[in-house]
Order: C-alpha cells, then structure tokens, then sequence
C-alpha cells in the first residue's frame, strides 16, 4: 500500500458536495482535471491538510496523514507536502535563498530518518529548477516564469513524499508557460515525487499527465492513466470540441530530405514534422478526433500522409446532432474520429467493422 | 534652557519609549487577534480599543485616575500586592499613556496584519513552519511597515498627550512632568520665551515624525499595486 496514495473526501462546497473516493498510483504526475469551481483546488487543500473536510481519510506512502474514522489528523506544517499556489506566493522579506531555506531548515529538522546533506537537497532542487542565477534576488525582481520556478524549487528543497501543484501556470501568459513546462517534465522523468497536478488547461494536461482524474460538481466523472481517459467516449473530453487522444510513441526514424520523422506508438506509426528529436527519443502526439476521417477501402494518390488501418470500436453523439464520435482500435491503441451522423449512416459503420482512418494532423506536444 | 525644561524632555522622552515599547507587545497580539478572529466579541474589542481615540483625553483621565486611586479597585489592587498607589506617579502616567495611545498601536498592525490575509501563513505552513514559528518568521517580517508606523505614531502622540498627563499625573516635576504640561506652566508663569523654546521644539518634532511616516508609508503603496 505504500506506492498508492488514499484519498477519501466528503467536503461540503458552495453548490454541491465534494465527494471522491480515490486510490492512486504514487508516481508520476496526476493530473486533476476539470472546470473551475468543480472542486480541484478543494481537494488538494485536504491533501495539504490547509482545510478539514468533515469526513475524509487521507494516506500517503503508507502513512496516515488524517482520518474521521479513528480522529487522526496531522496538521498541515507536519505533512511532508509541497504545495505550489497560482500566484508563486514566495515571501518577500527574503531573497530567492532565504526563501529555498525556509522551507529546507524546518523539514531537515522534522526529517526522522537520516535525510540527505540540506546542501544536496538545496543544490539538487536549484539546479533541477535552473535557478542558479537568481539566488541572492529579490523576489520583486523576479520575472512571474521565475518566480513561479523558485517556488516550485522551494518546495521541493523540504522533500516532499507528495508535490502539489495549484494550477500553477495559470496566472502566467503562454510564453512564460512555455518556459516552465520543461521543468516540469524533467520532474517528472525524474520520479522522484509524485505530484498531483491541478489544472483546467488540456494542453498542461497533453504535456505533463501521466494519470487524469476528471471531476466535475465534486464528483470524480473518470479517472486512469491520461492515454486510456483521453480516448474513453466516456469522459467529458471526448464531448469538447478539441476532443481527441494522445499517443504515446518513440521517434523511430528522420528523414532529412523531408524534415519528416516516423513516429511508432502501440498499434501502428505516424509521419509528422521532423521537431529535431533524435531517434529513440519518446514523444506525446495528440491527434485531435476531428481531424480523423475515415474510408472503407484504402484511399490511393491522396495528400494525407497519415493513413492507418482500424477497426471501429464504439459510437457516442457528438455536442451537435449532426455529429458523432466514434473510436478506432488499431492494435492496443484507441483513436478518436468525429465524423457526421450522415457519413456514419452511408459507410454503415459498427462495431468490428474494418476502416482506414485518415489522419490528416498530428501535433507533437512534448 | 532650564534645567526644570531639559528635566521636562528627559522625561518625556522616557516615557514615549517605555509607552512605545509596551505598546508593541501587547499590541501585536491584539491586533492580531482583531485581523483574524471571527469571534462575537470582536466588534466589542475593536470599539473599546478605539475608545480613546474619541474620548476626550480629560475623561479618560479622570477615569483612570478614579480607577487608580487609593480607593478606586486599580488602586485597592496595587496596595494590596504592596506596589502602592499608582496616581501622581510615573507608573500611573505610563499605564495611562499606554491605554490613551492604544488605537494608535493597534490600527496600523490590524491593518497590516488584514493585508497580508492567510496565505503566506498557508505557504508557511506548507514549508513545515508551526503556527507560531509562522508568526514570527513571516507574519511580523511581512508586517513590519505597519508596526514600524505603530511604533512612531504611538511614540509621537505619547509625547503630544496632555490632558491624560494633567489628569493622573499631575505635573510633578522630575516624575510626572512632561514637555506639553511644562509648556503650560511656563504660560502660566507668562515666561514666554521658555514656553517658545519648547513648542517650537515641538513643532519641529512633530513636522519630523509626520515626514517619517510619509517615507514609511511609501514601500507599502508599492508593495501594494
């Protein structure tokens, strides 16, 4: 049990009540996902033990941080938590150092087994954020990409078993999220700390997921590894407008002639703009549903570059009733196609039958 | 100068610091309290605090110096645990500084304690500081304008107050003679040009503090947009 983390909360909200029983894996990057006010941040304030609901249990790593049941509660500041807010929120009193040691003196010193040298972590979290520069700074000076890293650097300088993140690229324009979102990853390739990631934005959610839990209204509408929610027409996802999957491949070829390189994931390949990853590299591709079409025999002398056998899974009405969304299976992998109720009527479509899909887009997005 | 008016600024000067240092520790709490108990009691303190900003000094005084007497219950108090009565002393005239400067104190910490809110005491927390551990390392650093501008106002109104002096301490010199009540005695002797000496020390004294606070305030606009 100590590689799950236990997440049991009913907190009553303005509107309706968080309610989510959840088990997940303590690793990688969860995300929770959803619109605003649907209880995201709420939950996480549990986790961190900063709000108490009236009935919850929480275990991380094995360790009981609070439970109704047998009245256990360990106040927030004895949770070995970090917890990254929307507004980067560094203390302004102190420069960049005094704001990584504050945390990093307490925690070594409630530490009770034998921690690694402060001097490792520090050096560890400083150079895992980039922010070597920027020690002896003021927080003022600070740019919001930087100091949203010298936060997240800060919290990982007391250890945490668990890393929370509040939306925290949201009060940053695209170009200082682009800047931060690299880091993020390099998190999370380390796994050294598993995070529970809040957010709203589908594109965070592309780059960085490994699990998704999708809540809405305080309840848990869907949750599993991002690859299986993303292509399930049961998630909300699949109703928005950006439906589609992501895949997750190895760039297996380049063609320098082209600039094209040959991506392979579960279940088939797909060519798309060479982005300068070397072969062997593992990419995330999403294929938005509404650029897969589909034929019934395999089309000949056509631009579409993308053309991958399938068979057809499942059906689910779009948002508009001219449309519908229909699953692909080709090997393991489930793809999306939103195609009109009319094609799906005239092509005859069901479950089992062989199609080629037609994919005539595919984004890298990390 | 006389040595009766350099006696008279000594005094008072002794006085602003203990009144200003006590000030400070018991009105941090308070005001602490203030900015973030959500209790019934809380409209009721806050108002009692605020009381000598709209008492007239002589009321309070007179109260005090009722409270304080030989046989009002301050003064049965403090004989009782052998201290003796503390009117026409300079303990008396401190106690009453201390309570007639109180919304001076309280307000600007309250205020700055109301901007700060809850969430650098939530990030401390985050980052393993106890309640008290954030109190002190985060909440007063973060604060420090609003006490700073406490500490001068509750400086410079001890050393402006009047009529609480004359009330309860009763323009002793050498104990309870303070600048403004030897200003007064001088008028009252009609020797002028020593009356003149000290106010106009005074109102330099006072344009000074008034300028000080200006450059305080300054950081915390700042700091605010």
């Amino acid at each position: 049990m100590t590689n799950v983390t236990v997440i049991h909360i009913q907190l009553p909200r303005a509107g309706f009540l968080l309610d989510v029983d959840l088990e997940l894996p303590a690793r990688g990057i969860t995300v929770l996902f959803g619109p605003s006010g649907s209880g995201k941040s709420s939950l996480l304030r549990v986790v961190a033990g900063l709000e108490r609901a009236r009935r919850a249990r929480v275990v991380v790593g094995g360790e009981v941080w609070e439970d109704d049941a047998t009245r256990e509660w360990v106040p927030a500041h004895k949770r070995p938590i970090g917890l990254v807010f929307q507004e980067a929120s560094l203390f302004d009193h102190l420069d960049v150092m005094g704001n990584l040691r504050y945390g990093l003196v307490r925690s070594q010193r409630l530490a009770r087994t034998a921690a690694p040298s402060a001097q490792a972590v520090l050096d560890h979290a400083i150079e895992r954020l980039g922010i070597g520069h920027l020690l002896q700074r003021r927080p003022a000076t600070l740019s919001g990409g930087e100091r949203q890293r010298v936060a997240i650097a800060r919290a990982l300088a007391t250890q945490p078993r668990l890393l929370l993140l509040d939306e925290p690229l949201s009060a940053l324009d695209a170009a200082r999220r682009q800047e931060i979102l690299p880091w993020l990853e390099r998190l999370r390739d380390d796994a050294q700390v598993p995070m529970l990631y809040v957010t709203h934005s589908m594109d965070e959610l592309a780059r960085l997921a490994d699990q998704v839990v999708v809540l809405d209204q305080g309840r848990v509408r869907i949750s599993g590894p991002v690859g299986e929610v993303l292509s399930s027409l049961q998630s909300p996802m699949a109703q928005a407008e950006d439906a589609g999957v992501l895949l997750l491949g190895q760039v297996v070829e380049r063609q320098a002639k082209w600039q094209l390189a040959r991506v392979a994931f579960a279940g088939g390949e797909l060519w798309l703009r060479d982005a300068g990853h070397a072969v062997g590299t593992p990419v995330r591709l999403r294929v938005l549903a509404r650029d897969v079409s589909l034929a019934m025999q395999q089309p000949r002398d056509i631009s579409v570059q993308n053309v991958v056998p399938a068979v057809v899974d499942a059906s689910e009405d779009a948002p508009h009733p001219s449309q519908v969304t229909v699953s692909l299976r080709c090997g393991p992998t489930l793809i999306l196609s939103r195609i009109t109720r009319r094609a799906a009527h005239e092509l005859a479509l069901a479950p089992g039958r062989p199609v080629w899909a037609l994919i005539k887009a595919v984004a890298l997005v990390a | 100068m006389s040595p009766e008016s350099w006696q008279a600024i000594v005094l008072t000067l002794k006085l602003a610091t203990l009144t200003t240092v006590l000030l400070l520790v018991l009105a941090t709490p308070l005001a602490w309290w203030l900015a973030h108990r959500r209790s019934a009691w809380r409209a009721a303190v806050s108002a009692v605090v605020t009381l000598p900003l709209v008492l007239p000094p002589s009321v309070l005084g007179f109260y005090l110096l009722v409270a304080l007497g030989p046989q009002g219950p301050l003064g049965q108090f403090t004989q009782a645990m052998g201290w003796g009565v503390m009117s026409f002393t300079f303990t008396g005239l401190l106690i009453g500084s201390v309570i007639f400067s109180l919304p001076f104190a309280v307000q600007p910490i309250q205020n700055a304690f109301e901007a700060l809110g809850t969430r650098p005491l939530e990030v401390a927390a985050t980052l393993r500081a106890s309640p008290l551990d954030a109190f002190f390392t985060v909440a007063l650093p973060q604060a420090r304008t609003g006490l700073l501008t406490a500490a001068v106002l509750s400086f410079a109104h001890t050393v402006g107050e009047f009529g609480v002096v004359l009330m309860i301490g009763g323009n002793i010199p050498g104990q309870t003679r303070t600048v403004s009540t030897q200003i007064y005695g001088h008028v009252e002797a009609m020797e002028y040009a020593q009356a003149h000496a000290l106010a106009a020390g005074m109102l330099a004294f006072s344009f000074a503090v008034l300028l000080a606070l200006a450059f305080l305030r300054r950081p915390l606009s700042r700091g605010a947009a």
